[in-house]
Parts: structure tokens; sequence; C-alpha cells
């Protein structure tokens, strides 16, 4: 049946095992582009030659970013998906995005304002980008603090879902932000198609840090959800078995 | 070597990324963890408080 699939992804145990059973291979997958790029980023990419070895702020701050805008469309998407078909495991994949999304917003806005802080001689700018990044942050502390404040979990997973659904709004217009309006904030370089701006010497190094940032959140993303599970499951008796030991 | 550290004079502004970014990483990975030994913890106890009764 073409449909168990969607079935079984929907059943919490087997989730749980999946879960359990893939995370070492992301989490160490992750390790290695993470240290490679790194590597690539540091010491092989050369100087620009406008910004000098400022520029290898890029290697944090635009996988940073990247993170934090595909972690709120995960985030929107599982919400989505939990309130249509009333899919417990898709709101505990909802809640588990949330913190990882917060911390890499987080990082993206501080290791942008210290870039900016050189390149365009101030650490902030109510500038669309920014200000949209900013609007993402708060969307993910809102998202968190209902969730807290709504004791019963069947109520916060539906409550926070509805405002995780509504606020994706927030995500294009981020990444539009640097072409419909006059930014301060460079257009993309990277996510064009066809043609990115960079020799290769630099984008490799880029394109490695992007990989291990993603293969970073589904490491993370599987531990969490596996939290999130057990605390749906109270009263599942396959819980017992997979707590032992 | 000590080129390398010092970034073209940029050093202040990229170590600080660069740190920031690696705390906020270490930070996931333990928080992450400790999430999942919390919600095990607690479902071990319901298990337990359930077959003792």
């Amino acid at each position: 049946m073409a449909w168990t699939w969607f079935h079984r992804l929907g059943s919490p145990p087997h989730v749980y095992a999946i879960a359990r059973r893939l995370t070492p291979w992301f989490g160490w997958a992750a390790a290695v582009a993470i240290v490679a790029g790194l590597y690539g980023g540091l010491l092989l990419a050369p100087p620009d030659y406008q910004q000098g070895d400022d520029f290898r702020i890029i290697y944090v701050h635009a996988p940073s970013a990247w993170m934090s805008l595909m972690v709120y469309t995960t985030m929107a998407v599982s919400a989505a998906v939990g309130l249509i078909w009333r899919m417990k495991v898709a709101h505990a994949f909802a809640a588990s995005c949330a913190p990882i999304g917060a911390s890499f917003t987080f990082a993206a806005l501080v290791t942008g304002s210290l870039w900016g802080e050189r390149m365009w001689g101030t650490y902030w700018e109510w500038d669309p980008r920014l200000t949209s990044e900013l609007i993402l942050l708060f969307l993910y502390l809102g998202y968190m603090g209902l969730r807290s404040a709504v004791g019963d979990i069947q109520r916060a997973d539906r409550a926070s879902a509805v405002l995780a659904v509504v606020g994706i709004v927030n995500v294009p217009i981020i990444h539009y932000s640097v072409l419909w309006w006059n930014s301060l904030h460079q257009a993309p370089s990277v996510m064009q198609l066809g043609r990115p701006t960079m020799p290769a010497a630099m984008l490799v190094p880029l394109l490695i840090m992007l990989l291990g940032f993603t293969l970073l959140f589904v490491a993370l993303l599987l531990v969490r959800v596996r939290a999130e599970i057990l605390d749906r499951e109270r009263a599942a008796s396959w819980v017992a078995e997979a707590v032992a030991s | 070597m000590s080129g390398f550290f010092e970034m073209g004079g940029y050093a202040a502004y990229v170590w600080p990324s660069y740190g920031l970014t690696l705390v906020v990483i270490v930070l996931n990975i333990l928080g992450a963890r400790r999430l999942l030994a919390k919600s095990r913890e607690a479902a071990r106890q319901r298990c337990a408080m359930r077959s003792e009764r």
C-alpha cells in the first residue's frame, strides 16, 4: 500500500527507533563537514580583495542565517502537517525545531553585526534584512513562550502550530528583502540560479559549511524529537522498553 | 602562524564570530542531550510507578 510510509512516519515508536539509529550518522557527518569547512574557510580560501580577512565571517554567518530560515520552514511545515492530519509526531518535530532555530538566528544576528561594523560602520541599522531577521528571532521566542505558557501539551501543540504557520510569511520576506528594498545587506551570492559570484576556493568551503550545519540540524532534531515523543506518549506500552537500559 | 591569528587586522571581528558560533553549536549539542536524558528519566519513573500499582 502506497500510504504505508506515511502511517509509519506517524507512528511514535517507529520514529523513535529510526531517530535513535540515524543520530550518530548525521552527527558524525556534520562534525566532519564542519571541520573540513572551517579548514577550507580559514586556511585555504584567499582573503577577499576588498574585505581582506574580514570576509571569513561569511563561513559562520551565512550557515547560521541559512539555519535560521531552513529550521523555521521545517518547523512551519511540521506544524501544518500536525494541524491538518492531527499527527502527534509532526507536532513533536515542530516543537523540537524552535530552540535550534532561535539559537542560530541569534548567531546570525550577532555575527552579522560584527561583520557590519567594519563594512558598514555600524553594528545595527533598521534595515529590511536585519529587521526581518530580528522579527524571526521574536517569532521563535514567541513560539517557545507560547508553548511553555500553555500547560497541556496537546493544546500547546495546536496553539503554537498556528503561530508557526502564520509566521512563515516572514521567511520569503527575509530572503527577498535585499532585492525588494534598498538594503545595506549584500545580495545573495550563493543561492543564485546558475552563477554564484564567488571563486571556487571561497565558495566550496562555504557550501561544505552549509552542508555541515544542515546535517547538524538533522542530528539535533533527531535527539530532541525523541524527548518530545516520550513526553507525548505517557501511556504507551512501548515506552517502558525504549527507556530501559 | 601569528599572521593567521591576526586575520589581517580583523581579529577582533573574525574570532568573536567564530567563537560565538562554536558556543551556539556546543550548547545545542549539550542542550539536546540533556533534554533527552530528562525525558527518558521522567518516562522511566512513570513506567516504574505504573508497574508498582
